[in-house]
């Protein structure tokens, strides 16, 4: 029990995560422009070069940065001065608060002991994770209401009011997975997805909950503000919804902590309903496909092959936030709380209520 | 688990500093030449109209107390979903029986029509001289 092992441990933890997560931030900016260039059969963002070096337009996010840290950066006049700036650190620090939970690849053993790859393995995972993502209601209706226009006010107060209408479905669609997997702590529901279903699909959380992925996609969707609910920013109705009135620095932190929500989210969803970083039938010492074949794997290998599944579900859920953007229409305001309140809310209740019955059926030997 | 904890109370203190830090950077860099035109909000380039501190919908305060109301069912229905295969039946009867309270509830304002967004659909009275 070395405390300096222990400390190293963890910032290295948190080194490697900040950096996954703040790097993916990055080249989403990045994939979001070029993808929906390439949707919409444009080429995008491509001139930004450094020495006559393009890259497909990677450098653009780069020059955005330094863009925003030197823009000019002021407060309206009839704004409170307080809460307009309080408002984007309360958007952005729960951004970065999320990511503590998230088990980004399998427990390796370094010098003897065991390491989970982890920034924290709390025992209250998914509560921790809600807990601190619903702070980030607070930020956007502190943007809306000290701005002291209209627009970011009607943005802010229709941003909350989604926000917390999804809220209540996407907790109550996860319920369903506490159930089947017995624990609220994410290193816990990770393994738990490892095992076979029927003996031949992986018990992940999408096969054991259909529905409730279904709900939590679209709840993470309208959490998020995301095309097909980004209502709180329908510029043609609302101008930009509750960030109007920022610029600058402030405003990049707004779009910050929405790119964090969004990767974030994207490595929820791998963990919660995809085996997060386990790979289809691949066990500690090597393949076991249904049917008694088994291929061995040396460790190192497993290892990498785990933390490449970890992050290429992210990425590919990353993937599928810019596709769906550039896709679906956006709704009307009263479909999206129609279908938040009399769709979601029911079904959800639905989907305890059945997994409830299936698992007491299980258990009292009706399978 | 003390030591999970921890690292989550360093961390928080790391994201505030990080949000912070970067504010403060930004502030050193940035320019700084306000002009009246410019410190106004923003109106479509009108001339700002009063304060935009005024009394919104009640509709949103409403679906904030639903909110609160079905949050709290969410929180108190965790700790049930991960104890529920050790307790089995009995969990079941009494969890199903706090839902349908809670959706007799629903329900109530699914009627009063608190749910929906547009109130009326039907046209405004016929005014006089006109058909």
């Amino acid at each position: 029990m070395n405390p300096l092992f222990d400390i190293a441990v963890s910032v290295a933890r948190i080194a490697v995560f900040f950096a996954f997560v703040f790097g993916l931030v990055v080249v989403m900016t990045w994939v979001e422009r070029k993808g929906a260039a390439y949707i919409q059969d444009r080429r995008g963002p491509n001139r930004a070069s450094i020495m006559g070096v393009t890259l497909f337009g990677m450098f653009h996010p780069l020059a955005d940065a330094l863009k925003f840290l030197f823009k000019e950066d002021f407060i309206p006049d009839g704004a409170h001065r307080l809460f307009y700036q309080l408002a984007p650190m309360f958007a952005l620090a729960p951004a970065i608060l999320t990511m503590a939970v998230v088990p980004f690849g399998p427990p390796v053993t370094i010098a003897g002991k065991q390491v989970a790859l982890h920034i924290a393995d709390l025992n209250v995972g998914i509560l921790y994770l809600f807990a601190v993502s619903g702070m980030a209601v607070y930020g956007i209706v502190l943007a809306g209401w000290s701005s002291n226009s209209k627009y970011p006010l009607l943005g802010g107060l229709r941003s909350s009011a989604q926000m917390i209408s999804y809220e209540v479905s996407m907790g109550l669609s996860v319920v369903g997975i506490l159930m089947v997997f017995q624990s609220v702590q994410l290193s816990a529901i990770v393994r738990g997805q490892g095992e076979l279903l029927f003996g031949i699909l992986p018990r992940w959380g999408v096969f054991v909950q259909p529905l409730g992925f279904i709900l939590f996609v679209t709840a993470l969707y309208a959490e998020a503000n995301r095309t097909p609910f980004d209502l709180p920013e329908g510029e043609s109705e609302l101008v930009a919804g509750y960030h109007t009135e920022y610029a600058s620095f402030k405003f990049s932190m707004f779009m910050m902590a929405e790119y964090i929500h969004l990767v974030v989210g994207a490595a929820v969803l791998a963990t919660l309903f995809f085996g997060g970083w386990q790979f289809p039938y691949l066990g500690d010492s090597g393949f076991a496909f249904p049917g008694g074949i088994s291929v061995a794997v040396p460790a190192w290998a497993v290892f990498l092959l785990r933390i490449g599944s970890f992050v290429g579900k992210t990425l590919f859920f990353c993937w599928l936030y810019v596709w769906v953007r550039w896709t679906i229409p956006r709704f009307r305001y009263d479909q999206v709380m129609r279908l938040g309140w009399k769709v979601m809310l029911p079904l959800a209740l639905a989907n305890i209520f059945v997994t409830g019955i299936v698992l007491l059926l299980i258990d009292r030997g009706g399978f | 688990m003390l030591t999970e904890f921890a690292t989550v109370l360093v961390f928080i203190v790391l994201g505030a500093v990080t949000v912070t830090l970067m504010l403060f950077v930004s502030r050193l860099l940035q320019p700084r030449n306000p002009t009246p035109v410019k410190l106004s909000t923003y109106e479509c380039g009108e001339v700002p109209f009063g304060s935009s501190w005024v009394q919104f919908n009640i509709r949103f305060y409403v679906i904030a107390l639903i909110f609160i109301i079905f949050d709290v069912e969410v929180a108190l229905l965790y700790p049930w979903a991960v104890v529920f295969q050790k307790l089995g039946l009995l969990a079941f009867v009494e969890a199903f029986i706090f839902i349908v309270i809670l959706l007799a509830g629903l329900a109530y304002l699914w009627k009063e029509g608190d749910l929906d967004w547009v109130r009326t659909m039907q046209e405004a009275p016929a005014r006089k001289g006109e058909k």
